[in-house]
């Protein structure tokens, strides 16, 4: 009897007391996990669903996503239908009524920014396009203070014994997100008006805040592979423009970039779209470093 | 001008306070219509053999079960209309729209609810819907790697196994994706039929078991059982391949299947949009036993009958360069039937040609929304054997459809 007493007291008082809460959260791409990082320290547990070497459009709602979302707390994605092929039905097959539309546990970060590209008509025949406007919305540093805005507000509701904690993350991020920008436009300037030709339309964002301008994508409509005939087009179109670089994605096969290199005389450059896309884009702040290394050293 | 309308809108925006941006939004009646797509699908299809006298030796056709018809033919257009119905239920509608004869027939695919707030991981589904058992059955045909179901799917399940009735899913709280479940059917799919048990004539379960092996893998396994009860589950009569008629005859009595399923794909990095293979192979094993009505010619007569068959298909997709596929696949069935206290001879008599086959196929797909197939078959899957030829279309119209794995 002596013996069980304290398990038993010890047993009802781990059962009454809750659980240190860590919010699960399920990032649907690299760049909001490193968000959720950044805001949520330790009183979070991301799983990160995709890298920067995959092809958001082309990911299969798969085992390993649908056990993930059945135990999140939180899912942020990116949304205006760049996961369109695959997350309503990881949500729907996930039985958490957590994720489901209208509650707290799911986040897009295209709804705190303005979209880009919004079409007037929708049409197949123009390729995979978006109706609520170009999705790669985090090419854009500057979209990161709105997302990270709605998304403190967002873990604060969930978890509001740590509302200040995720507060005081934000000033924090938000401080120290303001002097990086003022650090990367700096570095930026020599980019100001550059000439650019990209693998997919996936860059407005970046060309809107460096001043970019995109004269030519490899690929003939959105989602549809480089052909050679539209390369060939391409090329003629190029001619007499001084392009400053061919720049692609982490997941994007080199060869067509390289092909137009050769004989534009411009560099094929990787530029990371998101953390863990190239080597150098560790995080959230090297990853813009690295955007912007990858655009200087191509001349 | 007439400003009345716009005074009276301006009142009610206030009213209800809206934003002026959601005001200035177009003011429509279809912005919650549900997700409407469209699949089409052709076919041109070059047999050797006359398809009418298709017959699976050592087994009781199911409808619409064989090669198809020769030369230019439609597939089924498929019509999905499907959206939330609230906060609790999901909803889904699938019609096939056919050619047959001639004449243009609706057959309802599906149409079900689902729940999407239960607690503790549980999913339940209600409707007619396509049963969860096995790799392939849940898939609909343009979703298929080839442009014919396995033999084991035409033997057993009749193309695949559709009833309705209900169906409750648990997924387990794991990192492991785990997931039972159980379904309940009326009983009047095949390889049930006749609505046995006042509409409870057929019972299900299932349990799959999946999850990532580094980035560049993806596997899943699957275990699954069929309890089905027939009553006068009718074959058509039809030519066997020696142009001999055969009689129509009814199977009654207990179906019960069992099947292994396993699923591999690999993407270097996970990254499907270059290269990638997928592999599947499942195993199937039904018992059956009960009796045969049929008429030879000679008046009604009754048998007994059991059986035993089991068959696989071991099949690989292989994305050797964007947009470009080819694959291969092999079937195999075997059946070790009793049939007795008959005066004739029927195909579950003709158990002794094993059905095999064959498949390679090339697939093109100029967007996730198009793919152009070309698929050559060696059937040896009755005596005499096939050389089949199919070149085939689909196409993907509205509504994104859904990356299923």
């Amino acid at each position: 009897m002596n013996t069980i007493k304290p398990l038993l007291v010890a047993a009802v008082v781990s059962f009454a007391l809750p659980a240190p809460a860590i919010l699960k959260v399920f990032a649907c791409e690299p760049e909001w996990g490193a968000l959720v990082r950044e805001l949520g320290g330790s009183k979070v547990e991301v799983y990160d669903a995709t890298t920067g070497l995959q092809d958001i459009h082309q990911i299969q709602a798969r085992p390993s996503l649908l056990a993930k979302a059945r135990s999140a707390d939180l899912m942020v994605c990116t949304g205006a239908e760049l996961e369109i092929g695959w997350l309503p039905l990881v949500r729907r097959q996930s039985a958490n009524p957590r994720l489901q539309p209208g509650q707290l546990g799911y986040l897009e970060a295209a709804s705190a920014v303005t979209m880009l590209e919004v079409p007037e008509s929708v049409d197949r025949a123009l390729g995979d396009i978006h109706p609520f406007g170009n999705p790669h919305v985090q090419t854009d540093p500057r979209n990161m203070i709105k997302v990270a805005a709605a998304l403190a507000r967002r873990l604060a509701q969930l978890d509001p014994t740590n509302a200040a904690g995720y507060q005081e993350a934000l000033a924090a991020f938000n401080s120290k997100w303001t002097q990086a920008l003022e650090r990367w436009q700096a570095k930026a300037a020599p980019l100001q008006g550059a000439k650019i030709v990209a693998h997919h339309k996936s860059w407005p964002y970046l060309a809107d805040w460096l001043g970019l301008e995109i004269v030519g994508l490899l690929e003939p409509k959105p989602g549809i592979p480089p052909s050679s005939t539209h390369l060939a087009g391409l090329l003629s179109d190029l001619q007499g423009q001084p392009v400053r670089a061919i720049i692609r994605s982490g997941y994007e096969d080199a060869r067509p970039s390289e092909w137009l290199a050769a004989r534009i005389h411009a560099p094929a450059v990787l530029v990371p779209q998101t953390v863990g896309a190239a080597p150098a884009a560790a995080d959230l702040f090297t990853l813009y470093d690295a955007m912007l290394d990858a655009l200087l050293g191509a001349k | 001008m007439d400003i009345r309308p716009h005074i009276a809108l301006a009142a009610g925006v206030a009213l209800i306070g809206f934003s002026p941006l959601a005001a200035a939004q177009t003011i429509s009646s279809n912005a919650l219509n549900p997700a409407i797509s469209l699949i089409l699908d052709g076919r041109f299809n070059s047999f050797e053999q006359d398809p009418a006298n298709y017959e699976l030796p050592g087994f009781q056709a199911g409808p619409e079960t064989g090669p198809g018809e020769q030369g230019f033919a439609l597939g089924e257009a498929e019509l999905n209309i499907s959206s939330n119905v609230d906060d609790m239920f999901y909803g889904n509608l699938v019609a096939a729209i056919a050619s047959e004869d001639g004449e243009g027939v609706i057959e309802l695919e599906e149409a079900w609810i689902q729940t999407l707030a239960l607690p503790a991981g549980f999913t339940l589904k209600a409707g007619k819907f396509f049963s969860r058992i096995g790799y392939l059955n849940e898939k609909h045909p343009h979703a298929h790697d080839f442009a014919d179901v396995p033999l084991i799917y035409r033997a057993f399940l009749a193309n695949n196994l559709k009833d309705s009735g209900v169906q409750l899913r648990w997924l387990a709280p794991t990192d492991l994706y785990l997931e039972f479940g159980v379904e309940l059917l009326s009983g009047e799919g095949f390889p049930a039929g006749g609505r046995a048990d006042k509409g409870q004539g057929m019972s299900t379960a299932f349990v799959k078991l999946g999850g990532d092996a580094g980035v560049s893998n993806t596997w899943q396994v699957g275990a699954s059982m069929v309890d089905a009860k027939a009553i006068g589950l009718t074959s058509e009569a039809y030519d066997d391949p020696a142009g001999t008629p055969q009689p129509e005859f009814a199977f009654s009595g207990d179906s019960d299947l069992v099947g292994l399923d396993v699923v591999w794909k690999w993407a270097p990095q996970g990254n499907y949009k270059q290269r990638n293979v997928v592999f599947v192979a499942e195993w199937m094993r039904r018992s059956e036993d009960g009796t045969i009505d049929t008429d030879f010619g000679g008046g009604p007569e009754t048998g007994a009958y059991s059986g035993d068959q089991s068959g696989w298909y071991a099949q690989a997709a292989w994305q050797f360069m964007p947009r470009w596929r080819v694959g291969l696949r092999l079937d195999a069935l075997a059946a070790d039937n009793t049939v007795s206290g008959l005066s004739g001879s029927l195909a579950l008599d003709r158990d002794t040609h094993d059905p095999q086959r064959t498949s390679l196929m090339v697939d093109f797909s100029n967007s996730e929304f198009s793919r152009l197939r070309l698929q050559f078959n060696a059937d040896d899957s009755y005596p005499g054997g096939d050389a089949q030829v199919m070149l085939q279309y689909i196409v993907s119209l509205g509504a994104h459809g859904a990356h299923q794995f």
